[in-house]
């Protein structure tokens, strides 16, 4: 009669609750890890924390019931300190979700261990196409932009005004060869001609003897496929080598907001870019930014970070949804599933290969001039539109989309 | 026959040129960690820190003081070498009788701390300093276009490491210097300061690297992380010449560079590690360097 009882009761007490959410151990935990004190640091650093806290914040958690905790690391563009920081994070700290990962040669491992795991992989930072390629994953989006809308984007529109010959300065890593290789598609199918390539060592300082090959081509355009510090010191040392004096024009293939910052507006006026999200395009960014920056020491928001807020919004609306945050591929496929919508990039879509859709707009940077404010720094070319911005489904080599 | 090897000649005699000048920073670099080691028995491991410290304080001399390059030339080195003499004050004198690795462990401690705390305030794109208006511009030299800031790098360095060399092995203050070097109690004997010119000696050193820094700014973006860039190969340039060696320290400081600017041209993906390369092949042929004196 007892044990009778104690059963009823027990049944009673498992079956009385409402359907409570299974987030593992009770916390959606998300890692941001990127490089916070090297090449990259200003483009994602600390600030991508800031940005997904902002993005947690806006979404109401914690009115929600939800407990979101978020974390950051330091991968210092090696991939195998942001290896092991992802293995710790998922194997000891619970982390469901990694967000960011500039740097591709890390990201592009960081891949391999989240699909192992079965956990979230949002990609922001890193630009290696071959992550919706390839490497695509069913747990990893790519988020803000990647080396094809790049390529697509400055280098179609430098070969149409009429820089038809190529010299490229390369970063020698994933990231720089990827961005070589899809730039020198689209010039070649544009009818340009790439008449060679340096590859330097990543990170490097001195680009003096690589320009001096480049300005030895005489080719009309000097791709510049690497980022960060490096394609600052490209740009003020081919300054000082009067390289554009000489009648060649630089392509800046990846520049950010911050290079921008860095090199000034004297360096850095006529540089044409492609870049995903621009603080000054309407009102909403330039209130997330001013908000941004007063917690990010007055620095402005990269498109980078305005990917992390962007990513965390649509994932947390996807654990939300699915009330569970345990399977990475269902949460990955609930994202694709949900046409996204935030604040910062309206409205978009996930595609089947983990390609985020969304317009990119080529940038020229103001003359000194023409800004009026600190971080008054672009003006817009043109837009692309979010079907022609991204390289076609089809032409990835995707093992996730299924050839009809 | 150069064609051969895919490069015209005068393509090769501009990188000889862009490797010459980068040897220049190597060069007096080394030359101030050569004095340092060579007189003091200290391996400063703090030396690219205080590359960086130049940089800074020129840098911060033009935002604050208003006090342009020339100024920060000497300045400088000035307010850089007084931070050294206190660190030599307050930490390194009392570890000149102990090993070696006692100086490395606290000023490569010293070094994470400076850096750390720069990078804490300053980010790593790197700050703007400008190339002085009187050096602007450049001259073309028919294999390739010169600019003239590169040119005074070149030739400031092989003037300030010449004539530091010159002090050091032909003068009287140098002679007292190596003999206390090498004798102390002997040389206080004679009634010379032995400590003040140690400490004076280690503020020299670091004013040079200070120098360097100054000069690095305009064509090396001012970032917190110059230095630790730097002073990995400027340690092997040093291992290469002979740690005591101070022309030595000059001539394979310039020699290294032109050979890494061949590199870069030929199989540029090597470039970072051909000294490290060098460094091992001169070991085992000569361990005590290229001109250094087996002690």
């Amino acid at each position: 009669m007892k044990s009778l009882l104690s059963l009823i009761a027990l049944a009673a007490a498992l079956g009385g609750g409402v359907a409570q959410a299974q987030y593992t151990d009770g916390i959606i935990k998300i890692g941001v890890m990127n490089d916070m004190s090297g090449t990259y640091k200003d483009l994602s650093g600390q600030g991508s924390v800031i940005a997904a806290r902002m993005a947690a914040e806006d979404f109401g958690a914690a009115d929600k019931g939800m407990k979101v905790e978020i974390v950051g690391a330091d991968h210092q563009n090696k991939p195998d300190v942001g290896s092991n920081i992802v293995r710790t994070w998922i194997d000891t700290d619970q982390v469901d979700v990694i967000v960011d990962v500039p740097t591709s040669s890390v990201a592009l491992a960081v891949n391999e261990i989240v699909r192992d795991k079965n956990k979230v992989f949002l990609v922001s930072g890193a630009a290696a196409s071959d992550l919706t390629g390839p490497q695509c994953t069913p747990n990893t989006i790519h988020w803000t932009y990647d080396t094809w809308a790049l390529a697509n984007g400055t280098g179609k529109a430098i070969v149409k005004t009429g820089g038809d010959t190529w010299f490229f300065l390369t970063a020698n890593y994933a990231f720089g060869l990827a961005l070589e290789r899809d730039t020198a598609a689209v010039v070649v199918k544009n009818g340009g001609k790439v008449l060679g390539q340096v590859r330097h060592p990543f990170p490097a300082t001195d680009f003096s003897s690589f320009l001096l090959q480049a300005q030895a081509s005489k080719a009309k355009v000097i791709g510049l496929a690497n980022a960060g510090a490096d394609t600052i010191n490209s740009i003020k040392q081919a300054a000082e080598f009067g390289i554009v004096q000489g009648g060649q024009s630089l392509a800046g293939l990846l520049v950010f907001i911050t290079d921008v910052k860095a090199l000034g507006l004297q360096t850095a006026q006529g540089l044409v870019l492609t870049e995903a999200w621009y603080w000054d395009q309407n009102d909403t960014n330039r209130e997330f930014a001013k908000k941004f920056a007063e917690q990010n020491n007055g620095v402005y928001p990269s498109m980078v970070h305005a990917g992390v807020y962007s990513a965390v919004t649509h994932y947390l609306k996807a654990v939300e949804a699915l009330k569970s945050d345990a399977d990475g591929k269902a949460v990955v496929a609930k994202m694709k599933e949900m046409p996204t919508n935030d604040k910062l990039f309206g409205q978009g879509t996930v595609r089947a290969d983990g390609r985020k859709i969304h317009p990119m707009y080529l940038f020229e940077v103001k003359k000194p001039a023409e800004s009026k404010g600190p971080w008054d720094l672009y003006k817009l070319r043109a837009t692309i539109p979010a079907d022609e911005a991204f390289r076609p489904l089809s032409e990835g080599g995707c093992p996730l989309v299924n050839k009809s | 026959m150069l064609e051969l090897l895919g490069i015209s000649p005068q393509a090769l005699f501009g990188q000889l040129l862009i490797g010459l000048i980068n040897g220049s920073f190597y060069a007096l670099l080394s030359l101030g960690l050569a004095v340092i080691f060579g007189m003091l028995n200290i391996i400063n491991f703090t030396h690219g820190a205080q590359y960086m410290l130049g940089a800074f304080a020129a840098y911060f001399l033009l935002q604050y003081a208003g006090l342009g390059y020339w100024w920060a030339l000497v300045l400088a080195p000035v307010l850089v070498g007084i931070t050294g003499v206190i660190i030599e004050r307050l930490f390194l004198q009392w570890l000149y009788k102990l090993d070696h690795l006692y100086g490395l462990l606290l000023t490569f401690g010293l070094a994470l701390i400076i850096e750390g705390t720069f990078r804490n305030f300053f980010g790593s794109s790197g700050l703007p300093y400008s190339v002085p208006s009187q050096l602007t511009g450049g001259q073309n030299l028919g294999f390739m276009f010169l600019p003239n800031y590169r040119g005074w790098v070149v030739v400031f360095s092989l003037v300030v490491c010449l004539t530091t060399w010159f002090v050091i092995e032909r003068t009287k203050l140098g002679a007292y210097l190596r003999a206390a070097t090498e004798n102390p109690t002997l040389v206080r004997a004679f009634g010379i300061n032995v400590p003040r010119m140690i400490t004076l000696t280690y503020g020299f050193g670091v004013a040079l690297a200070a120098l360097a820094g100054v000069m690095a700014a305009p064509i090396y973006s001012v970032s917190p992380q110059m230095g630790s860039n730097l002073i990995i190969v400027v340690f092997a340039v040093v291992v290469i010449g002979g740690m005591g060696s101070i022309m030595g320290a000059i001539v394979t400081g310039f020699g290294l560079g032109v050979i890494e600017g061949l590199t870069k041209v030929f199989f540029p993906e090597a470039s970072n590690t051909v000294i490290f390369i060098v460094m091992a092949i001169v070991l085992l042929i000569r361990p005590a360097g290229l001109f250094g004196r087996t002690t």
